[in-house]
């Protein structure tokens, strides 16, 4: 299974994926492209990845928060490629038997995916395009 | 020996290709190739060590000696999310 894609996210499929008949919450995030940045207008975010070691570390950071949180069901996709302003470039959903852990579960992911995961972005709007996070 | 080096995202801009195969000594480490890189490319002035590096699709220190058939790739500030 690949946690990348180049096709828009069905974040009800990926609620569907989680839900056990013992789950009371399911948590779901959607980071989403939005149309400024630092005062800047963005129309538009290119990602791009080193996809099959993003594949490993994505892998690795569910596994770690299999073992953190024994028992939420995580799932998460990214996507890759062009995406335009209110188009969601993850999806991270993460069910539990009660919401506490679910939520701390998502937030752990989301947090650690920034860090680590190789995926890049390069913003692109009127004024020109840059490739997020280098200092020229 | 021979090592494929990968380059993504601004790196790929800034080199104009996507993979490179190179001879290199025995004994190389990885900080020797973007000493290499600085040295052809004035964009990367800045950054006296890589962001970060990969070999073989793993995070490792700068100082990593390399060897025949590694794969290496130089991370930029990751934006993923």
């Amino acid at each position: 299974m690949s946690y990348l894609t180049d096709a828009p996210i069905d974040s009800q499929e990926l609620v569907k994926r989680v839900m056990r008949r013992s789950d009371g919450a399911c948590v779901v995030f959607e980071g989403v492209v939005r149309d400024h940045q630092q005062g800047k207008r963005v129309e538009s975010i290119f990602y791009d990845a080193y996809r099959p070691m993003a594949e490993k570390e994505i892998a690795r950071i569910i596994d770690d928060i299999s073992v953190r949180f024994p028992d939420v069901a995580p799932a998460v996709i990214h996507r890759l490629g062009l995406l335009k302003v209110g188009e969601a470039s993850i999806v991270i959903a993460c069910s539990s038997p009660h919401r506490g852990e679910a939520f701390e579960a998502c937030r752990a992911i989301i947090d650690r995916f920034k860090q680590t995961v190789p995926i890049w972005k390069k913003e692109r709007g009127p004024g020109g395009e840059e490739w997020v996070g280098w200092q020229k | 020996m021979r090592v494929r080096l990968l380059y993504f995202a601004v790196l790929r801009d800034i080199t104009g290709k996507s993979e490179d195969v190179v001879e290199l000594p025995e004994g190389t480490r990885a900080q020797e190739i973007w000493n290499r890189l600085r040295a052809q490319h004035h964009e990367l002035a800045g950054y006296e060590r890589p962001p970060m590096t990969a070999v073989n699709e793993s995070y490792v220190p700068a100082e990593q000696t390399l060897r025949d058939g590694d794969e290496v790739a130089f991370i930029p500030p990751v934006a993923g999310g």
